[in-house]
């Protein structure tokens, strides 16, 4: 397996690694995956007043691939709002990071940990979580 | 592979061979007389006779004859075959094609350890078993199995003992006789030799063995594999084995102590865990568990190291090594493991620089990894809703 410059640069300097206080309301958490399967994601937001994300930290159990699609997912998470942040899709994160097609799985991983943080965070703070889609996989 | 080997194989591949000014050495003989060479030499390093050995294009194609070409010469006397659930795809392949023909197939667990349990195979034995076929030595764990008992357990009720021993020959003794073995598949590239040559030994006498052809056509190799012989890579073969011969005691000593050394030096870390049985084992295989960590992004790290990886993330098959979940292991633990390999080439310095290498990537995806904050923080793993995959 070949890997891609980015994808190599975000598995050897990987963004936003940490742990947000997940039993803060401002702070939405998604936890994707199965070790079962081999991949995990954690993925957190720190949304302020407006609805706007100040922070997003990650966490990965998986291969080079799902590493920095996460990685690369809280950098584009930081500084938009919750329904930007929506917008993000799994295809995007597969050209930036020109992953293979065995790796897709990777990026849809990560836009179902951000949705799932998302949701996590609406429902602390009395909104309707969003009708996720059926897992792509 | 071996330079020596290279080196014996470069004249065939040219039109030269057959010079009569250099008669008293292989480069210069024809083309039959080269394969009978290296026929005596790849006979030699299992103990066997040179008419004893069939040449094919690698231990696929032997396990091939030697499981289907055993069904099809003996089902008169029964279709029953025994095998192993640890064994190489190319087994386990031919054994479902086999059942398939209207064969009837037993795939024997192993024990945690790896090894087969003696008494499950004596159990498993009927007056219909034709065939036992256990690898001598595991792939992913260097597992070495109780040959020598499998097979008295095999002729005791009146079976043939085929071992595919394609890890074993020039690593370890292997002896034919000693061991009581029918049939022996093993390859050249194993050994340090070239890609797409091995050989099936077959028995010929105590008793006489026979296999159905399974390539037809101009009846070479007395007719139980056609096709004309690839001389440079037989030549290849022959001569890897007889440096193999030579140098396989010293080698073998050499890379169990670097092996050990490697093992020692990972093992110090937090939840890791050597796989299989490691008295029993191949001196150049090492299968470590790095528990939290994920096997093919560990990998990536080592990139320039000989390693491979049970787990298998891609989406034609997130099933992690089936070898290592026959030993008992949870799928994630399967999934963080790794398999080193050592080779005749390997030094000290690359193992001092592979034990570096592999702490630092474990460390670092350690702190990656939300599965190694949650054991830290005393969580148990199994009592989380994980979502459907
Ligand atoms: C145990 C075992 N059997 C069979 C094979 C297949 O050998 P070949 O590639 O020569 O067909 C291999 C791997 O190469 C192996 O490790």
């Amino acid at each position: 397996m070949s890997y891609s410059d980015k994808v190599i640069d975000h598995y050897s300097h990987p963004r936003n690694v940490g742990t947000l206080d997940k039993s803060k309301n401002s702070v939405g958490t998604g936890l994707v995956g199965a070790p079962e399967c081999g991949d995990v994601m954690r993925l957190q937001i720190e949304v302020d007043e407006n609805h706007m994300i100040t922070d997003a930290k990650f966490k990965t159990f998986g291969c080079g691939s799902a590493i920095a699609s996460s990685s690369l997912a809280t950098e584009w998470l930081k500084g938009k709002s919750i329904d930007e942040a929506l917008k993000i899709d799994n295809m995007d994160i597969v050209e930036e990071l020109s992953l293979p097609p065995v790796k897709i799985h990777c990026s849809v991983l990560a836009e179902d940990a951000i949705k799932s943080a998302i949701n996590d965070y609406r429902v602390k703070n009395g909104m309707e979580p969003i009708a996720l889609e059926k897992s792509h996989h | 592979m071996d330079p020596r080997v290279l080196e014996a194989m470069l004249p065939y591949f040219t039109q030269k061979f057959g010079n009569a000014a250099s008669r008293n050495h292989p480069f210069g003989w024809v083309a039959e007389e080269a394969v009978d060479y290296a026929r005596e030499q790849v006979a030699k390093i299992i103990g066997a006779t040179e008419k004893e050995i069939i040449f094919t294009s690698g231990a696929t194609e032997s396990n091939n004859l030697a499981l289907k070409g055993v069904f099809e010469m003996y089902q008169q006397k029964g279709n029953h075959i025994i095998t192993l659930v640890t064994e190489h795809k190319c087994v386990l392949d031919s054994a479902h094609h086999i059942e398939k023909m209207g064969g009837k197939v037993t795939f024997l667990n192993v024990k945690a350890d790896g090894l087969v349990d003696l008494q499950e195979l004596e159990n498993a034995m009927t007056d219909k078993t034709i065939l036992v076929s256990i690898m001598y030595a595991n792939n992913e764990i260097g597992v070495i199995q109780p040959v020598k008992e499998i097979a008295a357990i095999a002729h005791k009720h009146g079976a043939l003992f085929h071992t595919d021993a394609t890890q074993a020959v020039g690593k370890i003794p292997v002896d034919v006789i000693a061991d009581g073995i029918d049939l022996l598949s093993f390859t050249g590239h194993k050994l340090y030799g070239p890609k797409g040559c091995g050989a099936l030994y077959v028995r010929r006498k105590n008793p006489r063995v026979k296999v159905t052809a399974q390539i037809d056509g101009g009846g070479h190799e007395r007719g139980m594999r056609s096709g004309t012989l690839n001389v440079p890579g037989i030549v290849g073969f022959g001569k890897a084995c007889e440096v193999a011969m030579q140098d396989m005691a010293e080698d073998a000593k050499r890379l169990s102590a670097l092996r050990d050394k490697l093992e020692k030096a990972v093992t110090e870390m937090e939840e890791t865990y050597v796989n299989g049985n490691t008295e029993h084992r191949l001196p150049h295989v090492a299968n470590i568990s790095f528990k939290y960590v994920e096997g093919e992004g560990l990998m990536m790290a080592m990139k320039d190291l000989a390693v491979s990886s049970g787990s298998a993330c891609t989406s034609a098959s997130l099933e992690p090594s089936y070898v290592l979940k026959s030993l008992g292991l949870n799928d994630d633990l399967a999934h963080s493991s790794i398999r080193f390999g050592l080779g005749r080439f390997t030094t000290e310095e690359e193992i001092d620089y592979a034990i570096e290498v592999t702490k630092k990537a474990v460390t670092h995806l350690r702190e990656l990894s939300p599965l190694w904050e949650m054991f830290k923080e005393g969580i148990d793993l199994d009592s989380i809703e994980w979502a459907e995959h």
